[in-house]
């Protein structure tokens, strides 16, 4: 570069600075819109919210919405708590399979190592969607119809291989000594994973729990085929039938107060963790 | 080998032995109210053959591929647009990039239900916002019409999900190195240059891999078109997974439901196959 083109070209830099700037300011503003709004509609009256033309900003502020879907046939507690169990369940179940599995892939000299990996990633190449008539008549048949744990081994089907994979990887990435070590002083497997890589593997764990969370925590059409009973709903299910409301006629206000509801586990866990969420989210994907 | 075993069980049970029932299920006329020890009739390929002279099966597989066909490329430019934007770390940038991604991790259930109210005619406010604007006249009714309705549902589905396309890429994009980058602006690359000629092609696994992971979803979408169109108006933006479901789980009909299914993931497979082969050859 010649010294002459560089104060020329420094005020450009800055104006192309201030645009990127610009640019970044209205991507949020037109990302953060629709959420915002949501959230104001929660909090209009009844009738505000059901009023035409809608109005941008409330009037007043009410938790009526919310009130009005607190009663909601069983109850909105109920349906967090269906939703909350099964990602809870959801997650125990990923995490107890995962984690041995991937200690084992990671560390473990076994013969056809690559092939079993490869079986387990697979299921993850499987459309979920497309097993779930099958899988309908599966827990059908161990009667786990409308229950929580049949959900989650739906939902633990979807995030298995993904764990797996995680899980391998944070094994991976320890060093051998540690381990060599620990055989050295004669403990076990089961020991060594005790208490020598559980403690080093814990951000993995967390991640998976997370991923897990968030999948069950969302996933809709399993749900919808499965949680066959107004009781079993869980919050995704529930939206659709607060959305039609009593009498046809769309309960607006209901609707964005519980798209709120079921929005929020998921914005909190997110902006808290958001480390864990996207280093897991490239280790997944880049491989 | 104890330690594999549980999860090599769990596979064995919930995704292989439903995939060969599946396959099985395709080849009968199994029922969804028949009882567990009834007959079930096994009728060779006459599902499929029923499925090739489906109209309605037919209608669902090319509104889904067009579907997909669209919302691709949009999500292609604009993950890579934004992506160009938020990639280097500074803190606007950062904020910028943890907005964008937010939708991500909300349900597509609840972001569907959201804008479903946005679009409404009557209490929507993303139609008051555009006849604010001056884009529209008046309040339209997006899902009277099925282009309107798929064009507001990819509105919505591409709010939703253009962050994670973006975050992949910008982790692709900050893994080509800024001293590549530095060394193309000392030689004079102009930005555009440096974008197309270096970033792009360094950056190609992560956009590919954003591409493909989009293309898979948007061939299985279900919920958005469920809960915002409901496959209306007359049965026109009903998706393939859409009409399984609405053949398996509405109609009872298991066997034709399954064939559909296979068929679906054939499609899905070799599409996938072969997106991963082209892009393979294009490294070359």
């Amino acid at each position: 570069m010649t010294d002459a083109a560089a104060p020329l070209r420094r005020p450009r830099v800055r104006r192309g600075e201030y645009l990127a700037g610009a640019i970044c300011v209205a991507v949020i503003a037109i990302m953060l819109w629709p959420l915002v709004m949501s959230a104001f509609a929660s909090f209009k009256s009844p009738a505000e919210a059901a009023s035409v033309p809608p109005t941008y900003l409330p009037h007043s502020f009410s938790f009526d919405n919310y009130r009005e879907i607190l009663t909601y046939h069983a109850g909105l507690f109920s349906y967090v708590w269906n939703s909350l169990s099964v990602a809870g369940l959801t997650i125990l179940f990923c995490l107890a399979l995962s984690v041995p599995a991937g200690y084992a892939l990671a560390r473990f000299p076994l013969p056809g190592k690559e092939v079993i990996f490869l079986i387990l990633l697979a299921s993850m190449m499987l459309p979920f969607q497309a097993l779930l008539i099958p899988l309908y008549l599966l827990l059908n048949d161990l009667g786990l119809m409308a229950s929580k744990p049949g959900l989650a081994v739906l939902h633990t089907i979807l995030q298995l291989p993904f764990s797996i994979y995680l899980m391998r990887n944070s094994f991976e990435a320890i060093p051998k000594e540690m381990e060599e070590a620990a055989v050295v002083d004669g403990a076990s497997s089961f020991f060594a994973l005790r208490r020598i890589f559980l403690p080093l593997v814990a951000p993995g764990v967390v991640t998976v729990a997370l991923f897990a969370f968030i999948t069950s925590w969302n996933e809709f059409i399993g749900a919808l085929i499965l949680m066959n009973h107004e009781d079993s709903f869980t919050v995704p299910v529930m939206m659709t039938g607060v959305m039609t409301g009593n009498f046809g006629a769309i309960n607006w206000g209901g609707l964005q107060a519980s798209v709120i509801i079921s929005i929020l586990p998921c914005l909190i866990v997110y902006l808290l963790l958001q480390r864990y969420y996207i280093s897991g989210l490239l280790s997944g994907a880049v491989k | 080998m104890v330690y594999v075993a549980p999860a090599l069980l769990f596979v064995a049970v919930f995704v292989l032995w439903p995939l060969g029932h599946l396959i099985w299920l395709s080849f009968t006329a199994k029922s969804l109210m028949s009882g567990p020890d009834d007959a079930v009739a096994f009728v060779g390929f006459d599902n499929y053959a029923r499925a090739f002279g489906d109209k309605n099966f037919w209608r669902a597989m090319t509104f889904t591929l067009t579907y997909t066909a669209y919302i691709t490329p949009i999500l292609l430019v604009l993950n890579l647009a934004l992506a160009l934007l938020v990639s280097k770390n500074t803190p606007l940038r950062r904020v910028t990039r943890t907005v964008v991604f937010l939708p991500v991790v909300i349900g597509l259930a609840s972001s569907s239900l959201l804008w479903y109210w946005l679009f409404d005619q009557q209490v929507g406010l993303f139609n008051r916002l555009l006849v604010d604007m001056g884009v529209l006249s008046e309040p339209l009714v997006w899902f009277k019409k099925a282009t309107t309705g798929q064009f507001a549902v990819i509105i919505s589905v591409v709010w939703k999900v253009v962050g994670f396309g973006m975050i992949l890429m910008v982790a692709g994009i900050q893994a080509v190195g800024n001293d590549v980058i530095e060394a193309a602006m000392i030689d004079g690359a102009s930005a555009w240059k440096r974008v197309r000629r270096i970033i792009i092609p360094l950056a190609m696994r992560s956009i590919v891999l954003a591409t493909l992971i989009s293309a898979i979803g948007s061939m299985l979408a279900f919920d958005q078109f469920y809960l915002m169109s409901g496959g209306g108006p007359r049965g026109q933006t009903f998706t393939t997974v859409y009409w399984i479901y609405q053949s398996s789980f509405v109609r009872f009909e298991l066997g034709y439901g399954a064939a559909q299914a296979v068929l679906l993931m054939i499609v899905i497979t070799s599409g996938t196959a072969m997106q991963l082969w082209l892009s393979r050859k294009g490294q070359k």
